[in-house]
């Protein structure tokens, strides 16, 4: 903890954008597909011309329904959208559709994890609205002579969700974000993605000193677009307050950017005028009802979520919370886990920690391999989880040693075949035969009479290096146990 | 009453150039048409819900189908200033 | 050849006439006249001989479309228009082409009816006598020295002057039916969200209604039924069949009750309109109407709940017209001048105003004082509707105080405003109403009855005035451009 935030308590609110991962816009039929040429996934409505008008997307509602559901917020009977006024040319009609005085959900809460163990957050609102377009500068923003809009983004279905001001440090908020992301992967309604900006956020932090009731001034940073800016900005603006105020200065309520490359914060000197949004009810979009029954139906089919799933790891498999943790930020790694769990209670030779070794393999080895932890890495993968209980049987039953299995399992990642045609082919199979490895044994023991006389005379680690010896004779398929058994009893006998 | 400060950061907020004379006059035409509307104020309406749509209607969504977008060409035919695709715009100074 | 559509389509049938000839005929009266009348913005020659021609084939097949194959119509400019320019009466859309067409212009093309052009408007719709379009002014085919009203002049003066078969138009406060009585012709505003809006530049989204002028009843009732009707593209369309207007018409009046509403005849109005209206008020009494006093004290207060929600609303679906995507551009140094300036020169004086007003009123401190207000007493002007409802079975009142005016005489935005005071509760309610001739003042000027109905009772509202016109001989009087 640093100086200023033992000093000073820091009361930091989020609010998260989640692209929804609809097939069509919030309002139009437009695709979304991430990475289009600009401008090729238009239409007259998410352009803004004249005389066009907003429908709703139904999915994109049931999206918002289903995480209210998961954040246990009420889910308003009646909602209705608003349109937000400000100028901005990646906004096409100059108003945002979006919702103010009546949201789809309010008042729910996420746990999270902290030091010394679980802490609710709450969730104060949850609404949805439509993406803006993207905005390109020739040069950096300040220097551009001219910037270039691409509304391919704009109208896509996005769901705010606003926490309570309930994190307490900038690791709560990081931590809140990870939570939050892996729920929404978990429902399938977001991919998470932060690089693609399917996941953004703003974050409300104010600064008093410890035990002051009154809340400190609220800044708003934006731009905090990965789970390390998240804290890396609020560390550094933590620490801008807690120096203006030792240095008597008043903190000013304002928004600030986020300079990732630069590391600091930044005021954006908005004037006042510009917060003036002019809210007033969509004329062009009528209220929604939100039918009791289609709630129910989205809740029977709410997915086990990532905190259930993790304690049901923890109890059920003896996972370590840790694995646990990793394997939660993914729904797909999760189903790539139990599928292959599940393979797994089919094969024979369990014995071993199955669970536990699965998940060490999947965090150490998949993931280094993979390009990423997204639904699209891990169904594409090329190693199915069919194929790492494969190569895990060969280790188990003896076949290859857990040295050769990291050499198999990169040929699986490489060519897609599975462990035991590789092995075959490549000839790696264990040598466990004790007359052939006993040869070995006597011709390694026969050039090295002076680790043998250490033995002897009690320095048992000599025994490795003749071990060593062993293995390397064999290339690494030398059963290391039995050479070990057969090393014994010949150092024994003499 | 609205004053020139009014009329000035009205114009800002809806981005119109205003000459003198038209702030002066439209200030002028906006207090004379502000003092009919102000009419309204002697109308009670405590605990009358506002009509925002003149047709109880509620409800209406669509399926999540996508559906053609327009040919980039088309979507830029319009366009005061098309580049590579793109709509351009002068520099942008924050506010 | 300027005679109702469903005459044409009749001399259609029997061969007598044909589309082309009667497309050229009109072509050629546009040719003639619409330099006295100035009712079209853009017209669309080829377009209109192609479409008649196909239509031509149709009917010669046996297999026309339906009435409208082959009528020709006039679109206001606020109806979007795939592939012709669709300018709104705004320097800010001068040279704008739509790449789709509105729901309405859809459904037209599919029943054949042939597209002259696009008809002058006040800029945005924003106006009671289209003197206020960026381009040109339209006349009233009656006394070229007289408004035609407004919004919809150009419609109501193309259908007056025999320069369109029929026509469609905008009403956000009276924009259909108060030229329909200008220009003493037939003017209908559905009831809101019967026609969708889907590509009808917006004016005030939660009033705006898109409805026919026609030359007859029978002709307003088959512009009506081929326009009307759900589109999932518009979320405020109503999912209610049409029914057939036309087979409705000729119900009568007997034994239906006519509402007459005390606030409706007011001091300052012209006496030759209430005389006018008063007598047409016998005449359906002598069809055997039942007629009750109705009350509507709210309708005092629509005026200026109106012209708050309007201008808010306006404001807003202008916003977009900033020089950016389409439309007009001016140059600045930086992007916020640019719109400024664009907006400043797009944009003429009426619009300007009611953007301002807008903004202001929906600016932070203001919303509950005026916009939150405005729709409070929409809410009691709809209660007082629906009251009067349960006892008549239709409205019946004056269109305007008054008969058209003359060009500059209204220079006061407020005195032009009161216009619409007859009109407007009809849009603040959502209700049909439509505008019939009853006459003409001394200095032979068209005077309209207004007759109102419940949500969705088009088919009422129709066949009253189609009672009335069968009875009167109003239409045969026609005026004289040559």
């Amino acid at each position: 903890m640093s100086a200023a935030a033992s000093r000073y308590e820091t009361v930091i609110g989020l609010e998260v954008h989640a692209q929804l991962s609809t097939r069509s816009k919030m309002f139009c039929g437009c695709p979304t597909t991430f990475g289009a040429p600009p401008n090729t996934q238009t239409c007259p409505v998410c352009l803004g011309m004249p005389g066009v008008l907003p429908v709703v997307n139904r999915r994109a509602v049931e999206f918002g329904i289903r995480t209210a559901l998961a954040f246990s917020c009420r889910v308003n009977e009646a909602c209705r959208f608003a349109r937000k006024h400000y100028y901005y040319p990646d906004m096409p009609k100059n108003y945002q559709i979006s919702q103010y005085e009546e949201p789809l959900a309010e008042d729910g809460f996420l746990e999270i994890d902290v030091e010394g163990g679980a802490r609710s957050i709450g969730i104060q609102r949850l609404h949805l609205e439509e993406d803006v377009g993207k905005l390109l500068h020739e040069g950096t923003l300040e220097t551009a002579q001219a910037s270039l809009v691409d509304f391919n983004r704009s109208g896509v279905a996005l769901m705010e969700t606003v926490s309570r001001p309930d994190l307490s440090s900038p690791a709560e908020a990081a931590s809140y974000l990870r939570a939050f992301r892996s729920v929404l992967i978990f429902l399938g309604v977001c991919d998470g993605n932060m690089e693609e900006g399917s996941l953004r956020c703003d974050a409300n932090v104010s600064i008093r000193p410890r035990g002051s009731a009154p809340l400190g001034t609220k800044v708003e940073i934006k731009n905090l677009n990965s789970f390390r800016n998240v804290q890396r900005a609020l560390e550094f603006e933590v620490r801008r307050q807690a120096q203006a105020l030792d240095a008597g200065e008043r903190i000013v309520q304002e928004t600030r950017l986020w300079e990732a490359d630069r590391g600091y914060t930044r005021s954006m000197r908005t004037k006042e005028f510009a917060h003036d949004y002019r809210y007033f009810p969509e004329p062009d979009l009528v209220p929604l009802q939100i039918d009791r029954r289609w709630v129910e139906e989205i809740r029977a089919e709410l997915p086990e979520l990532p905190r259930a799933w993790r304690r049901r790891a923890v109890a059920q498999y003896g996972l370590p919370p840790y694995d646990a943790e990793v394997l939660t930020q993914s729904r797909a790694l999760v189903d790539y886990y139990e599928a292959a769990l599940r393979e797994s209670s089919q094969a024979s030779g369990a014995g071993t920690d199955r669970p536990k070794v699965l998940s060490n393999w999947i965090m150490s080895e998949l993931l280094r391999v993979l390009p990423g932890d997204d639904e699209r890495a891990i169904k594409s993968s090329p190693i199915p989880p069919r194929h790492l209980v494969g190569l895990l049987q060969l280790i188990e039953n003896s076949t290859i040693s857990g040295k050769i299995a990291k050499d198999v399992f990169q040929k699986m990642f490489d060519t897609g075949q599975d462990a035991r045609t590789i092995v075959e082919r490549e000839g790696l199979t264990q040598v466990a035969d004790e007359g052939a490895l006993g040869r070995v044994i006597d011709s390694v023991m026969a050039a090295n009479p002076k680790a043998i006389e250490d033995y002897r005379r009690g320095k048992k680690e000599a025994k490795g290096a003749l071990i060593g010896q062993v293995m390397k004779e064999t290339r690494g398929k030398a059963n290391p146990a039995l050479v070990n058994r057969l090393l014994e009893d010949k150092l024994s006998q003499t | 009453m609205i004053d020139r400060k009014d009329v000035e950061h009205v114009a800002r907020l809806t981005r119109l150039a205003l000459t003198e004379p038209e702030l002066e006059r439209m200030r002028e035409q906006l207090n004379s048409i502000l003092a009919h509307l102000d009419t309204l104020r002697a109308v009670p309406t405590e605990g009358v819900e506002p009509t925002s749509h003149a047709v109880d209607v509620v409800n209406v969504m669509r399926e999540d189908e996508p559906a053609p977008c327009l040919p980039r060409d088309v979507a830029l035919a319009n366009a005061p200033d098309p580049s590579d695709g793109l709509f351009r715009v002068p520099r942008i100074i924050e506010e | 050849m300027h005679r109702p559509i469903h005459e044409l389509s009749a001399a259609y049938r029997r061969g007598d006439l044909t589309p082309v000839a009667v497309a050229e005929d009109y072509l050629a009266r546009i040719g003639a006249f619409d330099g006295k009348v100035g009712a079209y913005l853009t017209v669309v020659r080829e377009q209109a001989l192609a479409a008649a021609r196909e239509s031509e084939l149709r009917w010669r097949a046996g297999s026309p479309r339906g009435p409208l194959d082959g009528a020709p119509i006039a679109l206001k400019d606020v109806l979007c228009t795939a592939g012709v320019r669709t300018t709104a009466g705004s320097r800010m859309l001068e040279r704008f082409v739509p790449p789709y067409d509105a729901t309405i212009v859809e459904r037209l093309r599919a029943a054949g009816a042939v597209v002259l052009g696009k008809t002058n408007l006040d800029e945005f719709a924003m106006g009671s006598s289209t003197e206020h379009s960026a381009f040109h002014p339209t006349r009233n085919p009656w006394d070229l020295a007289r408004v035609p009203g407004g919004s919809s002049g150009g419609s109501a003066a193309a259908v007056a002057g025999g320069l369109a078969a029929g026509a469609y138009g905008s009403d956000t406060g009276g924009s259909i039916r108060q030229p329909a009585a200008f220009c003493g012709v037939v003017g209908l505003k559905p009831t809101y969200g019967r026609v969708s809006r889907y590509g009808l530049i917006a004016l005030a989204s939660s009033l705006d209604q898109i409805g026919p002028f026609a030359q007859d009843v029978a002709d307003t009732a088959l512009l009506l039924g081929v326009v009307a009707g759900h589109d999932r593209r518009d979320a405020t369309s109503i999912q209610a069949p049409v029914p057939d207007y036309a087979a409705e018409l000729t119900k009568g009046v007997a034994g239906l009750t006519l509402g007459l509403p005390d606030e409706y005849f007011i001091d300052g109005m012209d006496p030759d309109v209430e005389r006018a209206v008063r007598q047409a008020i016998e005449v359906l009494q002598g069809l055997g109407a039942r007629i009750e006093r109705v009350s509507l004290p709210t309708t005092r207060h629509s005026l200026a709940a109106y012209y708050v929600i309007l201008p808010a609303e306006a404001s807003s679906n202008l916003a977009r017209y900033d020089g950016v995507k389409f439309g007009l551009r001016v140059p600045g140094r930086d992007l916020v001048e640019m719109q400024s300036r664009t907006r400043a020169a797009g944009f003429g004086a009426e619009v300007k105003r009611r953007i301002m007003l807008g903004t202001y009123a929906l600016s932070a401190g203001y919303y509950d004082a005026y916009y939150g207000k405005a729709q409070s007493v929409r809410t009691l002007v709809r209660r007082e509707f629906a009251a009067a409802f349960a006892r008549v079975d239709l409205i019946v009142a004056p269109t305007t105080p008054n008969v058209a005016f003359k060009h500059g005489e209204k220079e006061d935005p407020l005195s032009m405003y009161l216009n619409d005071v007859f009109t407007i509760p009809g849009n603040l309610a959502g209700i049909p109403g439509v505008s019939v001739p009853c006459g003409f003042s001394a200095a032979g000027l068209p005077i309209g009855l207004q007759v109102l109905g419940r949500p969705l009772d088009e088919a009422r509202v129709l066949r009253a005035a189609y009672a009335y016109e069968q009875a009167t001989t109003w239409r045969s009087r026609r005026p004289e451009l040559a």
